[in-house]
């Protein structure tokens, strides 16, 4: 009976291996499809995303600019001849310590161009890799300055914390009147430390208080933190944190009856993070990088994600254009731009054709300055509607 | 008093959700001597589960059907990673219980996507906001230590009075003599791991009702505190985990009250290192007599 039982325990081993290998094997069957579709070659741009993990939502809703940029712009002109552009798309799982394993995937599938991730530590853990190899990545989403700073390869077509943080600070000083501010971030962050400093330096130099906290990661109860936030007399929240956490930070706040603003980043522009403040008295202003408003990009995305339920799974269940599936739209057609500019698929000419790109892109106009970053000097404000439950547009914001 | 009131409210409720965990540790350590490490897990499922089935059904079904799937699942693990092992050395039983942990985390991976799951359909009427002495807070902070009481207290009386709680204390005491006496030790230790998880899918109910988001790794932190909860009363003992429990639920939110917030986990687990030094069988723990 006990032999029986550990025969049947090694051979449910043996097979979920095999399942592995064979679901290996039918991505490569597919990959292998797109190629031989047409007689067209084939130029190969990498996706390096989270898909699992504190940022898997996000991740998720970049890919699918980039999906729908690629089925409403399949090929491309290279050189004189039409090349069909394949994704290819691996999962960095969220953390630092796993983006350069992923990294190196993208490099084994020899791509042309990099676009990513969502989450700027993992992007700094993939960029050496890239630099080694000397493709040229496209950063998405990522904000923290050290991105492009200390890597020559790495793009970006989103602005930088620098400036998100200062953005925030400027609202919620100038705007909202707020003379106090609290600000929450998970240790060990890149992205959210580094939000949170910025907003601290931009609020004192306003002349504003600011009281700074930090949560560990794996964190669900965010009572205290609100308690800690009210007994100090702030008036706005700065919670620069994955979505998982806004959630959770959103409902805590409700929960303790926190009468200010809670003031999220980019990453807040969420579904997930929408949804959870419907029905709430929670108030809810956030930067981000695009407001939908019923333009022919918005229409066609929508459709296409109605019609495709994988899609709406991964957009959080409903078809809400979030900003970062906006961006990675952007950035998907912005490598095209560098692909045509560089007349070739071989990643150096490519990574040389980058810096003259100039691309009008939903979210705006992409230019890149020396350093690698889009010359960028406006982001939208948003506010969470808790009745309908969509984003209501407050105004641009720049910097004075 | 106004200024710490609410922290004390929500360290009670804090430490009443590491109570129920930590039932289900100190139960099974004391028939088995074994630290049951996939016990936060079966917490987290608790809590994916009613994630579902509160979206698919309504509450009078998906509450009974939460308690009824971790129950199972409890068994189910006793029986297939446990049982066959009866006879094996005590730390095969550990392995094979960081196995099942692991085990469950990446299946529930695989179900979620990875992804952590928002509570959409909150347990009504306890996730609603109250005002305690003009704090604001929600109903489930004030249910859940008045919860965790009556079921201690159940518990209490459930192993003091009936028949089954005569073997439990049995076996508890000496193994090998209480089945010698008749005992039917695999029904004891089965029913020893359906309370623990009874108790552990309660307790996932009012957690994720507060904190309403279910990731894979939502049963770790919970599960290693109820550990030291355990740990702290003394292994072994219920009131002393009930009592473990509630004091680190405190002083994990009055840490964070003094704005120590970087040190409220470090704090807990320096705590179970103090405490095996210095009292290694906790605040209530059994005195340990050789029985050779």
């Amino acid at each position: 009976m006990k032999k029986l039982f550990a025969l049947l325990l090694a051979l449910a081993m043996v097979l979920s291996l095999a399942a592995c290998g064979g679901g290996n094997g039918g991505g490569d069957a597919d990959d292998g499809q797109g190629g031989s579709d047409g007689a067209n070659k084939v130029v190969k741009i990498g996706v390096f995303e989270p898909q699992t993990g504190d940022n898997g939502a996000g991740g998720k809703q970049e890919i699918l600019g980039m999906q729908y940029a690629n089925y409403v712009q399949p090929t491309v002109e290279i050189g004189g001849e039409t090349y069909d552009v394949q994704l290819e798309i691996v999962d960095n799982r969220t953390t630092a310590e796993n983006g350069p394993s992923a990294a190196a995937e993208l490099m084994n599938r020899d791509v042309s161009v990099v676009l990513g991730s969502y989450g700027s530590g993992v992007s700094m853990a993939g960029g050496s890799v890239f630099q080694e190899a000397g493709v040229p990545a496209i950063g998405v989403t990522c904000t923290n300055p050290q991105v492009t700073s200390d890597c020559d390869v790495y793009f970006r077509i989103c602005f930088l914390d620098p400036f998100q943080g200062t953005v925030l600070a400027n609202y919620a000083y100038n705007e909202l009147g707020v003379t106090t501010a609290y600000t929450l971030a998970m240790l060990g962050s890149d992205y959210d430390q580094g939000l949170a400093y910025y907003f601290k330096e931009a609020f004192e130099g306003l002349g504003g208080t600011v009281v700074s906290e930090d949560f560990p990661e794996g964190s669900a109860n965010f009572v205290s933190y609100i308690n800690n936030a009210k007994s100090a007399g702030a008036g706005v929240i700065f919670a620069p944190v994955s979505t998982n956490y806004a959630q959770l930070i959103i409902e805590a706040a409700a929960a303790q009856g926190f009468e200010g603003s809670l003031l999220g980043s980019d990453t807040w522009d969420n579904n997930m993070v929408l949804e959870s403040t419907v029905g709430k008295t929670v108030h809810v202003d956030i930067t981000t990088f695009y407001q939908e408003s019923g333009s022919e990009f918005d229409n066609g995305i929508k459709e296409w994600i109605n019609a495709n339920a994988d899609a709406k799974t991964n957009n959080g269940g409903n078809d809400t254009v979030s900003a970062v599936t906006a961006m990675g739209y952007d950035a998907y057609f912005t490598a095209l731009e560098a692909l045509k500019g560089a007349g070739s698929t071989d990643a150096s000419a490519v990574l040389e054709a980058l810096p003259s790109v100039s691309y009008d892109g939903v979210c705006g106009l992409v230019e890149f300055d020396d350093i690698g970053d889009a010359k960028r000097d406006q982001a939208y404000i948003k506010t969470a509607n808790t009745e309908t439950g969509a984003w209501d547009f407050v105004k641009v914001q720049g910097v004075e | 008093m106004q200024a710490i009131l609410p922290y004390l409210i929500n360290g009670i409720s804090v430490g009443g959700q590491y109570a129920l965990i930590a039932i289900g540790y100190t139960l099974v350590y004391g028939i088995l001597r074994l630290i049951n490490f996939a016990h936060g897990d079966v917490f987290m499922v608790a809590g994916l589960v009613m994630v579902y089935a509160t979206a698919a059904m309504p509450f009078y079904l998906a509450l009974p059907l939460v308690l009824a799937v971790t129950v199972l699942l409890g068994f189910a693990i006793e029986r297939a990673a446990y049982k066959p092992l009866r006879s094996a050395p005590r730390m095969s039983v550990m392995i094979s219980a960081i196995g099942v942990s692991y085990l469950i985390q990446n299946l529930a991976f695989y179900i979620t996507g990875g992804v952590p799951q928002p509570v959409v359909n909150p347990i009504p009427w306890i996730s609603g906001n109250i005002m305690v002495l003009g704090a604001s807070t929600k109903r489930v902070t004030l249910v859940t230590p008045i919860l965790t009481i009556l079921l201690v207290a159940g518990l209490v009386y459930l192993i003091n009075h009936t028949k089954i709680g005569m073997a439990m204390r049995a076996a508890a005491k000496d193994f090998e003599t209480a089945q010698l006496m008749g005992i039917k030790i695999n029904a004891v230790i089965s029913m020893t791991f359906v309370i623990g998880s009874f108790l552990a899918a309660v307790g996932a109910m009012l957690y994720f009702t507060n904190y309403p988001s279910v990731a894979i790794t939502s049963g770790g932190m919970p599960g290693l505190k109820a550990f030291v909860a355990a740990v702290f009363g003394g292994i072994g003992s219920i009131p002393g985990a009930v009592v473990g429990a509630f004091i680190i639920g405190l002083c994990e939110e009055v840490i964070k009250g003094l704005g120590y917030t970087t040190f409220s986990d470090a704090f807990t687990f320096a705590l179970l290192i103090v405490v095996l030094c210095v009292k290694p069988t906790g605040l209530f723990g059994e005195k340990v007599t050789d029985k050779v």
